[in-house]
């Protein structure tokens, strides 16, 4: 160990840090302890003469947050090998052009799937018992005028279908299950490993569930996957939980439908448009609001950090990396 | 049965009051302006009484219905009924236990990721348009957190097979040591309180455990301690419990029941670590019919000289 940390940084296994500019790097000097991080924002150098510079030894990227990884960008890395996302989702890698170039990816879906599936999970409770209306109607001092609040909805016994059933679908099915409800899933492939039921579409999943869990990724195949038409199935007392991308759901039609009253709820993380969220859902109790921060916990960027760090050792010291994603 | 007279004591439940309508001669004793000669009018045809956890039957409503045998409660809790009353009498008492169990383990799971994950203030940063000018902040993971249960019965038991699904290591305070249980048992619910993250009352409210979250149990849960509530107000001694919130000396708070319901110490309304309910434990739309269906299946078992299903007395 003290040999390492007397290393020089140019001794170090090069990263590129692609990042938004604003973003700040929660564990920066984890990284750099290991890493000799290639980060444009910090250089005074301009970023295109920065990255054609450094492009020649850039043979893995790290993405912080939702900065666009396209084929022209990589096309600027002729190099990179290795891309490393602290993120779940991948909607803003192209990962065809990956797959073409040959270039490996590594997501960070296990590291956020406890407080992803946690947050789905209260988001669901909350809808159901109206738990933030309840605070809000306890708050604006109702109580003692209203005497009543008006009855909730019970979990147990719910049917529960869970629309992509990877690392965060099934820690949701896991906590679920010890609610008394029951399971079901649809997802690309019917996994045989799995004890729940498989259904081939989602509309045909929601027409036997009273809960859609939303923890898919987004790709062309996904994208406004769940529409009126599957909302008109899953019914008017049906509830819709979203903790992965906005864009799986037409949200002008989630609009629509929650308030006509055709879905009975809905507990959002994000949404198509953010940090913009239709304006129609924030008089509605029926909806629970999250600002996109289901895997937001100091816990879970620590899990990230281990996550992260391990795929770049494992990919420098040629061992099989810890979270590929299969790019098919 | 239809000309059974049955006086319910307060508005409770419409579905049950349909139901009771359809099957006897229903009173509805809130609707009737002078009781006494109301009393004295039916005390002939009345001889079932269907009461809740507000309104019951106290010793003089049981003096003025001769024909009373038996009464059937829309709830768990009795102390609306004069139990000895009746017993002397020979007049049978049901309750509804059991049904609301998992609503009110459910909810208390609820309050833990509401108050762990601030759902509440995240779902207020959304509506009031906060988002557009910033992060929100990191709240604290659930998964893993170590829960500590105050009376390990139905309810606590229920709520710890839900933990467990999240990885919490569980504990819990009870007069005695269940000795078939897993889990650690404390032997005080100061120790339980030093040794968990989240702590939730799930005990019956009796002499013994009022007041059993005092100043000394929220010292030892801490400043990065959660308590939830899900039991009775008075398990726990209020202007304490505020004053540490306030003071930053506990961490959270996730409260379904208060002191003085439906009066909520102002002081909490403007503290975004805690999440206030109005006592909806088990105010779930499947369960209340489950419990009405509980009491017109008493009622119906008695009047058939059939054996109760949920008899008391």
């Amino acid at each position: 160990m003290a040999d390492k940390e007397t290393q020089q940084p140019e001794e170090l296994p090069v990263v590129f840090l692609h990042r938004p500019p604003s973003f700040i790097l929660p564990f920066g000097d984890h990284l750099r302890s290991q890493f000799h991080v290639l980060d444009p924002y910090e250089s005074p150098e301009p970023y295109d003469s920065f990255l054609a510079r450094h492009a020649p030894s850039i043979r893995a990227l790290m993405t912080m947050g939702p900065t666009l990884v396209s084929a022209e960008f990589l096309d600027r890395l002729p190099a990179l090998e290795l891309i490393v996302a602290t993120s779940a989702g991948l909607d803003h890698i192209d990962l065809p052009a990956c797959r073409s170039r040959g270039i490996v990816v590594t997501n960070a879906s296990s590291a956020f799937a406890e407080d992803v599936a946690d947050c789905a999970v209260g988001l669901l409770i909350d809808v159901l018992r109206r738990i933030s209306a309840a605070d809000r109607f306890v708050r604006g001092r109702m109580w003692p005028v209203k005497e009543t609040y008006p009855l909730g909805f019970k979990l147990g016994g719910k049917r529960v279908g869970i629309v992509g059933l990877g690392s965060i679908g099934s820690e949701v099915a896991k906590r679920l299950s010890a609610f008394g409800c029951t399971i079901a899933y649809t997802s690309r492939n019917k996994k045989q490993s799995v004890p729940f039921p498989f259904y081939a579409n989602v509309r045909d999943l929601a027409a036997n569930s009273d809960v859609l869990v939303l923890c898919c990724a987004l790709t062309k195949e996904t994208y406004h996957l769940v529409n009126k038409d599957v909302m008109v199935a899953l019914g008017k007392e049906g509830v819709i939980i979203n903790v992965g991308r906005g864009s799986l759901i037409n949200e002008k039609e989630l609009v629509q439908c929650l308030v006509g009253g055709e879905i009975g709820g809905a507990g959002l993380d994000v949404y198509e448009n953010e940090p913009n969220v239709p304006k129609e859902l924030f008089g509605l109790d029926n909806v629970v609001l999250s600002p996109h921060s289901a895997g937001g916990t100091p816990e879970g960027f620590e899990a990230v950090l281990q996550l992260t760090v391990g795929n770049l050792k494992a990919f420098f010291s040629n061992k099989p990396l810890v979270s590929v994603v299969s790019n098919e | 049965m239809e000309s059974i007279g049955v006086l319910m004591a307060c508005p409770m439940n419409s579905y049950l009051e349909q139901q009771l309508e359809n099957r006897f001669k229903l009173f509805r004793f809130w609707t009737v302006p002078d009781k006494s000669s109301f009393l004295a009018s039916h005390k002939d045809s009345i001889q079932a009484v269907v009461g809740n956890a507000f309104a019951g039957a106290d010793a003089k409503l049981i003096e003025a219905l001769p024909k009373l045998e038996i009464v059937s409660s829309f709830s768990v809790g009795l102390d609306k009924i004069d139990l000895a009353t009746c017993k002397e009498k020979g007049i049978r008492v049901t309750n509804t236990p059991d049904v609301l169990t998992e609503d009110v383990a459910d909810l208390a799971i609820g309050l833990m990721l509401a108050v762990l994950r601030k759902l509440c203030e995240s779902d207020r940063f959304v509506r009031s348009g906060k988002w557009k000018r910033g992060q929100y902040v990191l709240t604290t993971k659930f998964t893993g957190k170590r829960v500590g249960i105050i009376g390990l019965g139905r309810i606590g038991m229920a709520i710890a097979t839900r933990a467990e699904a999240f990885s919490c290591p569980i504990s819990y305070y009870s007069r005695t040591e269940k000795p078939e249980i897993k889990y650690k048992y404390y032997p005080s619910v100061v120790e339980l309180a030093a040794n968990c993250d989240i702590l939730v009352v799930a005990c019956a409210l009796t002499t013994e455990t009022h007041h059993i979250i005092n100043r000394e149990v929220i010292d030892a849960l801490g400043p990065k301690g959660v308590l939830i509530n899900i039991g009775r107000g008075p398990h726990v001694d209020e202007p304490e419990l505020v004053s540490a919130l306030v003071e930053h000396r506990l961490g959270g708070a996730g409260l379904d029941v208060f002191e003085h319901e439906p009066e909520v110490p102002e002081e909490l309304f403007g503290l975004d670590n805690v999440v206030l309910l109005p006592h909806v434990g088990s105010g779930t739309v499947e369960t209340r019919q489950a419990m009405a269906d509980l009491v017109i299946g008493n009622l119906e078992a008695h009047f058939l000289k059939k054996p109760l299903l949920t008899p008391v007395v």
